[in-house]
């Protein structure tokens, strides 16, 4: 549904995004992951056809963006990172407004407009100036617009940005809901919310991209042990003696002393594909030690993620 | 078209829901009010009248209140066409305009029309004292006819540029100060003597092609000149919305 192309997008003498190719299926929803400046944005706008890239392609539902930006705008619906509403207009007028320059037809536009305005919980305040909602109204009213023509590619630029938690909650569940229907492509630098909403996750640093895939493939890409969480009760030099001691076991982090005195967690990192829990339980209660807890860590987005733009950099 | 009309729609919606309009309405139905009212008061004092001359509203008094107009839109036009770009590229509601299913063209034509139309509001309020003279006198309707025209075709070429300045700077102020100034020298330049290459100098110059509009005469090379400076102010600020997307 969306096809990027070897893009690069230089400003000047600066390179905002360098030789990008990544693609979305219909109905997937895809997160676009990377820290501050990484060129998410510059990405989008090319997607959208704000601007031209200074070299490659993008396709969007068919559509190239560049020889036939009509057609693929129309397919398009895009919240950039402020919501790009007018001060001046009401609520509805200015949704209304968004479908007529969209090309939706006048015997289908007010019902389109009110949809919109429904799944985004927006009736309510259909006739308020948007200068005079908060925040999080106006993100809605971002939202209200992108979907207003139906489009089959939603283009969400850090959708959750200034939004308090409940409200953040409410924005990701009306984003998940929209996928299926829609193509989601949205980006964002907080990691859980990949997790919470993204089928899939490309991650992007200094322009370039460094990693993609499903949350699960990319733990497995940059999975390099497998880790343990361990609390012992005992000393500690000893508790650290025998866990040194199993074969397998690649390192042992520092204590952290846990539940008051002679209690201590570890967390393990072991060789890959290696299950040792039989052995280490077996180690520690032979050695007169009291086993409290022993269970597998997965590695989370956060560790794949910093992993993948510190490889970068190094 | 379609997309146009929806422009157009909201630049009228938007000129009315906020000051804007207002403003400039009220300051220039204030100013028409009081220099009209001053050229009748001069038109039908008769110590003004030489003996036996035969006086005609339409060259003794309305000839001055359309150059007054023309004066006066000056600083009136950018007042309206200051805000058109630069507001949308400061608070970036010009990525919607980018990223919907518009053209370029279509994007300024929306704006022109938008504020030509606000514009036409402003020269319709007048016809209530047009409708004062053809009550109590009997002027000629044609000349007027012309002399509206010639007010709206000028209007037309200010708001271009205007449009044009507008959309080279995020700052409104500036925006509207640029045009003001570029338009007071177009205004400005036709007082200098004439002679040789201030032939050209002249012909540039906004007043001179009005005169006649004034008068009541319509003459083509003065519709080709305000319609020229319109093209050319609409095309350079295609070009300048088209800079700013390889630019931004």
């Amino acid at each position: 549904m969306i096809e990027v192309e070897s893009v690069t997008k230089e400003y000047g003498p600066v390179t905002a995004v360098e030789d990008l190719s990544f693609s979305v299926a219909a109905g997937e929803i895809l997160g676009f992951l990377g820290p501050n400046g990484a060129g998410k944005t510059t990405t989008m706008r090319v997607l959208t056809g704000f601007f031209p890239p200074t070299r490659g392609s993008v396709k969007v539902a068919g559509f190239d963006v560049a020889s036939q930006p009509l057609a693929a705008k129309k397919a398009i619906g895009y919240l950039p990172e402020t919501p790009p509403v007018y001060p001046e207009m009401t609520v509805v007028d200015y949704v209304d407004f968004v479908a007529r320059i969209k090309g939706v037809p006048g015997n289908e536009r007010l019902d389109r407009v009110d949809h919109a305005l429904e799944r985004c919980a927006l009736t309510a305040v259909r006739s308020k100036l948007t200068s005079k909602l908060s925040k999080g109204y106006k993100q809605r009213v971002g939202l209200a617009q992108a979907i207003v023509h139906d489009p089959a590619v939603l283009v969400l630029d850090e959708p959750t940005s200034g939004l308090d938690p409940k409200q953040i909650n409410d924005t990701r569940e009306l984003i998940r809901s929209l996928g299926g229907d829609h193509t989601v492509i949205l980006s964002t630098h907080i990691l859980p919310e990949v997790s919470m909403t993204c089928d899939r996750v490309v991650i992007i640093h200094g322009g370039r991209l460094v990693a993609q895939g499903t949350p699960s493939s990319l733990e497995e890409q940059f999975r390099r042990e497998d880790s343990l969480e361990i609390t012992v009760q005992g000393e500690a030099a000893e508790i650290e003696a025998v866990l040194g001691a199993v074969e397998g076991v690649v390192s042992v982090s520092a204590a952290t002393a846990s539940e008051g005195d002679e209690v201590f967690s570890y967390r393990l990192e072991v060789d890959h594909g290696r299950d040792l829990r039989r052995v280490l339980s077996e180690r520690i209660v032979e050695s007169g030690l009291g086993l409290l807890e022993l269970h597998r860590s997965g590695m989370s987005l956060e560790e794949v993620y910093l992993r993948a733009i510190s490889r970068e950099g190094s | 078209m379609k997309n146009v009309w929806a422009l157009v729609r909201r630049e009228i919606l938007s000129y009315f829901s906020s000051p804007i309009a207002y403003v400039v309405l009220s300051a220039f139905l204030w100013l028409y009010g009081f220099y009209f009212y001053a050229y009748l008061e001069a038109f039908i004092d008769p110590r003004t009248v030489a003996p036996g001359a035969v006086v005609n509203v339409n060259q003794d008094m309305l000839r001055w209140v359309f150059h007054t107009t023309a004066f006066f839109l000056l600083f009136l036009l950018p007042m309206v066409t200051m805000r058109s770009f630069s507001e949308e590229l400061r608070s970036g509601t010009i990525e919607l305009l980018f990223t919907s299913p518009l053209t370029d063209t279509q994007i300024v034509m929306g704006k022109f029309l938008g504020a030509l139309s606000l514009f036409a509001v402003m020269l319709a309020t007048t016809s209530f004292h047009m409708a004062v003279l053809f009550y109590f006198g009997d002027p000629e309707w044609k000349p007027i006819a012309v002399g509206y025209l010639g007010l709206f075709l000028l209007g037309a070429g200010y708001i271009a540029f205007g449009l044009m300045f507008s959309a080279l700077t995020k700052n409104q102020i500036v925006a509207g100060l640029l045009s003001f100034g570029a338009f007071v020298l177009l205004y400005l330049v036709a007082l200098g003597e004439d002679r040789g290459w201030m032939e050209l100098v002249t012909y540039l110059s906004v007043d001179q092609h009005l005169e006649e509009f004034a008068k009541g005469v319509l003459d083509t090379r003065d519709v080709v000149y305000f319609a020229s400076m319109t093209i050319l102010g609409l095309f350079l600020t295609k070009q300048a919305i088209e800079s700013y997307r390889w630019r931004s």
